[in-house]
């Protein structure tokens, strides 16, 4: 039962993404040249809805289903982990025009070049694994 | 008919983006997509080669049920829902125009970089790869993704957030605007 409630939530966010067409590249492109409100409407309008939505759950104590806190834990202090990583994966996200949910999205619309995208992303996650104790956070 | 095969506007997508997240802490879990990679690394056996993936990755089952389904409505929405083209700015057609992308207006995904016979092509394959990998390190390097930082991390006021994500478009914008040019003159 619960397996086929996160079933359904992936199936919404995927249908979400395609519908939306942050899910394409061309959208990404468009939104670094600045060539349209579009995506800087979809990321400030969820986030505007995010910050007021949070509030209010710390405002009245509102509790997840099974009664315990929501999951809305300070992160971890740091400046160098953020910033270094965030640019990396900004320059990736521009290059391959796809973030991490959008990738999975685009598998099942049936382009099988993502895969090679996604072969690359699990290869970088890997890598961040083998090199973490080294890296400034 | 034609209205179902319409894009949605900013103004629909954005606040069921929210809903999405809301949804996911209600069920006592959070909102993060990258975290799935670093699951399927665990899954795949990458607990030998580094503690970073020996955790009990059967706890994460649910974000890679949500990553599935997220894979299916990719599969509903493309098939049915969709004309698969998307319609970007004229003048940014003329940008990818002048970098020799003519699907742009005219596809979903630039078949220059995605089409299958793309994929013959070396450079092409190493921009797919190269690509993957930056997001796949830095979002780890980072913490989370788009989904984890620039909507959960914001949404909760988070500090390291707004710096991820003040990354994530200073690495855009270099890109685009800087290695963009050298890479498709």
């Amino acid at each position: 039962m619960k397996t086929l409630v996160y079933l359904v939530i992936g199936i919404f966010f995927g249908i979400l993404m395609y519908k939306s067409e942050a899910a394409s590249w061309f959208r990404i492109f468009e939104m670094f040249e600045f060539g349209a409100f579009h995506m800087y409407g979809i990321i400030g309008s969820a986030l505007a809805l995010g910050i007021i939505g949070v509030q209010i759950i710390k405002r009245f104590n509102i509790k997840a289903v099974d009664g315990q806190d929501m999951h809305l834990k300070p992160k971890n202090k740091g400046i160098a982990r953020y910033a270094i990583g965030g640019v990396l994966f900004g320059l990736g996200w521009a290059l391959a025009g796809a973030c991490p949910g959008p990738m999975y999205v685009l598998s099942g619309a049936g382009y099988v070049s993502i895969l090679v995208v996604i072969f690359g992303a699990l290869v970088g996650t890997f890598v961040y694994g083998l090199l973490k104790h080294k890296l400034p956070h | 008919m034609n209205w179902i095969y319409d894009p949605w506007p900013w103004y629909v997508a954005g606040p069921l983006i929210a809903f999405t997240m809301f949804i996911l802490l209600y069920a006592g879990k959070q909102f993060g997509m990258s975290s799935n990679l670093r699951t399927l690394c665990s899954v795949s056996g990458a607990g030998k080669a580094a503690d970073f993936f020996k955790f009990n990755w059967k706890k994460e089952r649910w974000n890679l049920t949500v990553m599935i389904g997220a894979l299916v409505g990719g599969f509903i929405a493309s098939q049915y829902l969709s004309n698969n083209t998307v319609e970007i700015a004229s003048d940014v057609v003329k940008k990818l125009n002048s970098y020799g992308i003519n699907s742009a207006g005219k596809a979903y995904l630039p078949a220059e970089l995605f089409s299958l016979e793309a994929l013959s092509n070396s450079k092409n394959l190493a921009i797919l790869l190269i690509g993957g990998f930056l997001v796949g390190f830095g979002a780890r390097y980072a913490g989370g993704c788009t989904s984890g930082h620039a909507i959960s991390g914001l949404s909760n006021l988070q500090l390291p957030s707004l710096i991820a994500v003040i990354g994530f478009f200073t690495g855009g914008l270099l890109m685009i605007h800087l290695i963009f040019p050298l890479i498709f003159a």
